[in-house]
């Protein structure tokens, strides 16, 4: 099925968020629409997590509304994927790698999935790891476990995918497979990408927001100096140095 | 000598107990070894006095008070886990040391010499009542029902908590759960094998059965296993070597021990690589 854009995905309006007195987020307005691959950068601790959580419908505005495929977000966990930073399970448990892929499927609000078997060989196909999939969990490479989070993730067919630092546990070469892995999926589904990572974020996404309480977003790829510096507070030639692509580009207001 | 055992009522009821309580500690010892909660049991088991006092003072079955104090002490300890963010160690050892401080109380309330009170906690293989092998028939009967029911739930929970609550599973439900099927488990099985035997049964099986699968299911077949050679083998050991030198050698510990070397033998041969499943280093991730 090929992306709609101009189907609404996700809509922020006026959201805010604070843990007990500490404000989060900060009058944030979002619109994700069908197809897009947005790439979220900011500092720790400037929401990123609390944004995706509040996607997922796991915690609740203070003010202002969320809707997730024109519902609560509650209601759309079904529809939407969601990849952790990195594997906190131990990874000697007794699970093989199929078994935990199909875990994705038992949130409250999937829907059934038909044939369980057979979307978890789909999914294992797509991150290319078919070859592994009545191995113990610990027996696989740590680019090999990224891409198991992603499968679980990609197991009940979401229509949002959302990925939390997928690739901030695991080294460079690893890093890179799995962000091509999620351009060829960004063609199918709706990518959401949390990184504190500009330089590799601007090679794979389609767009970029920065997030430091407050949400600076475009729909554009371009990054002013002004979002940068309102996103982290640090001079802007820090975060261009040294890319071979330049993240900074002159904006065009 | 063999048949001869086996004419004994006592002996049979010890067999037909120890197979029984092999598979429930199979099942249960699997996730408690899993989840790294033997502590737990210990706790549990202690933590039961408290009714076993309130049975008594308040004139019924002590077992009914040891297993209301013990599945309280479970949920009690799960949801404090759960709500304050206090370590699960912690809790356990604070309602092990208020359970007994309970019991001890309220039977030194009770009017006229405490009977042997301890014995509901501590029972011995050798000595069980016939209507406890209906307890425990019925404990395996509950086990099974639950856990084939809710497998994969009870097993995606006990392998990321995280991802499980982020999905939307009801977590806190399936955590207690669990807990209470550990102490309503260790409870029962107190009564007619002893705390010492339970906390044998319930982790060593299935850390020796570990060694050798690669998936929950088959852990819990094999630790059931394993618990059942140990204990067969060890009433029968022990009976032999009475019968042949007329030395007593008491069976709970000798099944103890036995079930510790398979253990011993299991980490040798795995170690040594020469089959079975190959297993990672433990991950050092957070």
């Amino acid at each position: 099925m090929r992306p709609d854009p101009r189907t609404s995905v996700v809509e922020l309006r006026g959201v805010s968020f604070a843990y007990d007195d500490l404000p989060v987020l900060r009058n944030v307005d979002f619109e994700l629409l069908e197809g897009d691959f947005v790439g979220i950068i900011g500092p720790n601790a400037g929401g990123k997590t609390t944004l995706l959580k509040l996607i997922l419908g796991l915690l609740e505005p203070d003010e202002g509304s969320v809707r997730v495929f024109g519902r609560p977000a509650r209601e759309a966990r079904g529809m939407v994927g969601y990849v952790p930073q990195y594997a906190r399970f131990d990874r000697t448990f007794p699970i093989r790698v199929r078994r935990a892929v199909a875990m994705g499927t038992l949130g409250r609000t999937n829907p059934q999935v038909e044939d369980l078997d057979d979307a978890v060989s789909r999914a294992l196909d797509r991150v290319e790891l078919s070859g592994v999939a009545d191995r113990q969990i610990g027996q696989l490479s740590g680019g090999q476990l990224q891409r198991v989070l992603i499968a679980r993730a990609l197991v009940g067919d979401p229509r949002l995918l959302l990925l939390d630092e997928p690739t901030s546990s695991v080294d460079t070469r690893v890093g890179r497979s799995v962000h091509e892995l999620l351009e060829e999926l960004a063609r199918e589904i709706t990518i959401v990408l949390v990184s504190h990572d500009i330089g590799v974020i601007s090679r794979h996404v389609g767009t970029i927001a920065c997030l430091n309480i407050e949400m600076h977003y475009h729909r554009s790829k371009d990054l002013t100096p002004d979002m940068v510096e309102a996103a982290y507070g640090c001079p802007v030639d820090l975060v261009a140095h040294g890319h071979p692509h330049r993240v900074l580009e002159s904006h065009p207001e | 000598m063999i048949a001869d055992a086996l004419s004994y009522p006592f002996f049979q009821r010890a067999l037909v107990a120890g197979l029984l309580a092999a598979m429930a500690c199979g099942i249960v010892g699997s996730f408690v070894v899993v989840r790294n909660i033997a502590s737990v049991s210990g706790g549990l088991a202690h933590a039961a006095f408290g009714g076993v006092g309130l049975g008594y003072l308040a004139g019924f079955d002590p077992i009914l008070g040891a297993l209301a104090f013990g599945l309280a002490s479970a949920l009690g300890v799960g949801a404090a886990e759960l709500r304050l963010r206090q370590g699960i160690d912690t809790l356990v050892a604070m309602v092990w040391a208020v359970g007994m401080a309970v019991g001890i109380i309220l039977i030194s309330l009770a009017p006229g010499p405490a009977p042997d009170l301890l014995g509901y906690l501590f029972g011995n293989i050798l000595f069980v009542p016939a209507q406890f092998l209906w307890f425990v028939a019925a404990l395996d009967v509950l086990i099974v029902v639950v856990v084939l029911l809710l497998f994969r739930r009870l097993e995606a929970v006990a392998f990321d908590e995280e991802f499980a609550w982020v999905i939307g599973m009801p977590v806190a439900a399936l955590s207690l759960l669990m807990l209470a099927l550990v102490g309503v488990t260790v409870v029962i099985l107190i009564r007619v094998v002893g705390v010492i035997l339970v906390i044998a049964l319930l982790t060593m099986p299935a850390a020796t059965a570990r060694h050798w699968t690669d998936s929950l299911a088959p852990m819990m077949a094999l630790a059931t296993a394993i618990g059942a050679v140990s204990i067969v083998a060890g009433l029968f050991l022990t009976w032999g070597i009475n019968s042949v030198t007329g030395v007593d050698v008491p069976t709970g510990p000798a099944i103890i021990l036995l079930a510790a070397l398979v253990y011993g033998l299991s980490v040798v041969v795995h170690r040594l690589g020469s089959f079975g499943v190959r297993r990672p280093e433990r991950s050092p991730t957070a």
